[in-house]
């Protein structure tokens, strides 16, 4: 055979295995974390886990779930709509210009900030006024966190739609606003709605601003301006000051699988959705 | 029709716009839609639609629907289009010929101001539709745009079912009961000959249909708001033979209401479908006149060149 495609082979080949070995590598520490979950958070996993409170002994973990699941689905409401609207101007209406490119540049730092400095900022402008921690305060660090997210996706998105159907639809006598409406947010409906589904898999794991803002409680809460319960709060203080009590550790490691399967389920909704776009 | 027409009215009540009327009153055959007509009866459209029918009528005296007066355009610092100036007579078909870049879709996109969606682009001159100047700032784009719908090179069917796709310009400008709308995107969709084709899809995504059906899609849609002009950039370039010689045949049939201006690469074409055709070059018209006389004794060496395919 020619020694020069030869050559060619085993490079090729040399890659495929370097290529693959990186993929495995990665996917492994998945599975390992997925299987070591399920061994240490199974056991512990039963109904009362979700219908009964955090206590000092025993208990479930059930108002922290409540906790958890209203503050992430307050941000994730706020953060859309204000995400959506942001990533909309920047698409149709800022274009190029020099206050567009500023947001999307500040975005961009935003995107990449450490949560515990968004914990820290609300910290500073809601619960040190208030002079308590408080789900609202909660609730609002999680959105500052989902917001960079809707907005880049959101803009993304609508670049996507054809400019021609923008031209289409004006042609046939359509207002700006009725055509990015009516034309270009069914066209770019499913991307959105995914990058929704991904920031709020992205928040509801968040710890560090919540201990800024929300804290943490033992008792079922349904006032916002009280300190909140929440998941990853309970799971962060079981773990740390509470390993001493078995009973704790094990409550957490199921925590630690709720979250995980809650993620990994809107993670694959996200799927889902883009898959049935194309 | 009637909400339609009562929209208008106003546009064409404006003070603005009279001096322009005036001074093009001499041009205008007569017949042709008067102000006070438009703002009273709701049957105006029809009205001037039937006078430029009147038999007899010879093709240089007929009704000049879009006048087209010392236009210039910029794309920002490059001229597009050089002191263009023409008549698009009323209910025949007006071809622009001429090899790419040549402006001819620049033109065709300043008759309905789709050009206004991008900045940095300069339309100077008259365009006068019926005698009122479009360019006119005061001029409401979008109801510009319902009385002159467009049709593009590429099928743009929108992101939603077949229906939908119809009943979304039609709901911009009148309301309607669900039975008269049911009845509205059939007879635009006959109107299209695509109904055969989709009456069992009608619920169905626009996008999934055949290429040659999305542009007679997009032909109905754009009929089915019921303009006075249709502009066709290069509507068959995407599609086959087939496909094509179902739009053909359309366009000939659309004629005897509507204006029609067809952009087309395709000389054939122009020879095939069009009573008028204007010859563009490098941002000039050359020649505009029959298409007979265009494509047999062209009164200019350039457009002889181009119609023997002497270049591009």
């Amino acid at each position: 055979m020619n020694p020069v495609y030869q050559r060619r082979r085993r490079l090729n080949r040399f890659v495929m295995v370097l290529c693959l070995s990186a993929a495995l590598f990665g996917i492994a520490w998945l599975l390992m974390i997925l299987v070591s979950l399920l061994i240490e958070g199974l056991p512990a996993l039963s109904p009362s886990v979700f219908f009964e409170r955090t206590r000092m002994s025993d208990g479930g973990l059930g108002n922290a779930i409540l906790g958890s699941l209203v503050m992430t689905a307050l941000a994730t409401a706020g953060g859309s709509i204000v995400g959506i609207a942001a990533g909309t101007w920047l698409a149709e209406y800022g274009g190029r210009s020099h206050l567009a490119n500023t947001i999307r540049f500040i975005n961009d730092v935003l995107l990449s900030a450490p949560s515990i400095i968004i914990g820290l900022y609300i910290y500073a402008i809601i619960v040190l006024p208030m002079g308590h921690f408080s789900g609202w305060a909660g609730a609002a660090s999680l959105m500052v966190l989902i917001i960079p997210v809707v907005i880049r996706s959101t803009e993304d998105m609508l670049l996507l739609v054809p400019g021609t159907l923008r031209e289409a639809a004006s042609a046939l006598g359509a207002h700006r606003w009725w055509v990015v409406i009516r034309v270009c947010y069914t066209g770019a409906r499913a991307g959105i709605i995914t990058g929704i589904l991904l920031g709020c898999a992205r928040i509801s794991g968040e710890t560090a601003p919540l201990l800024f803002t929300a804290l943490n409680s033992n008792q079922w809460v349904f006032n916002l301006n009280s300190e909140m319960p929440n998941l990853p709060m309970v799971l962060y203080q079981n773990m740390t000051i509470n390993s001493f009590i078995p009973a704790k550790v094990e409550l957490a490691w199921t925590g630690a699988l709720i979250l995980t399967a809650a993620v990994l389920i809107l993670n694959i909704l996200a799927r889902v959705i883009s898959a049935r776009k194309g | 029709m009637t909400q339609t027409q009562a929209y208008f009215a106003p546009v064409f009540a404006d003070d603005g716009a009279t001096t322009v009327r005036e001074r093009s009153g001499e041009r205008q055959a007569p017949g042709n839609r008067s102000v006070a007509g438009s703002a009273a009866g709701s049957d105006s459209a029809t009205q001037s639609r039937g006078d430029s029918a009147t038999p007899g009528s010879e093709q240089s005296e007929h009704e000049a629907k879009l006048l087209v007066r010392n236009l210039n355009f910029h794309y920002g610092k490059f001229q597009a289009l050089k002191d263009i100036s023409m008549t698009v007579p009323a209910n025949r078909v007006t071809a622009f010929i001429g090899p790419s870049g040549c402006g001819k879709s620049t033109l065709l996109r300043c008759f309905n101001r789709i050009h206004d969606l991008y900045p940095g682009l300069k339309t100077e001159g008259e365009l006068l539709l019926d005698g009122q100047n479009v360019l006119d700032r005061r001029v409401d784009v979008n109801l510009l745009r319902a009385r002159i719908g467009m049709v593009f090179q590429k099928p743009t069917p929108f992101p939603m079912s077949v229906y939908d796709n119809i009943a979304f310009g039609v709901k911009l400008y009148e309301r309607l009961s669900r039975r008269e709308m049911d009845e509205r995107v059939e007879w635009a969709l006959k109107k299209a000959a695509l109904w055969g084709e989709v009456k069992d899809k009608l619920r169905q995504s626009g996008q999934a249909l055949s290429g040659g059906q999305q542009q007679r899609l997009c032909i109905a849609r754009t009929i089915a708001v019921r303009p006075e002009v249709i502009l066709l950039d290069e509507p068959t370039s995407a599609l086959d033979p087939i496909s094509t010689g179902y739009i053909e045949d359309l366009i000939n049939e659309l004629k005897r209401d509507y204006t029609i201006v067809i952009v087309t690469h395709n000389m054939q074409q122009a020879a095939r479908v069009s009573d008028i055709t204007a010859f563009m070059y490098l941002g000039e018209l050359i020649e505009c006149d029959a298409t007979d006389t265009i494509f047999t004794h062209p009164a200019h060496r350039q457009t002889e060149d181009y119609i023997t395919g002497r270049y591009g």
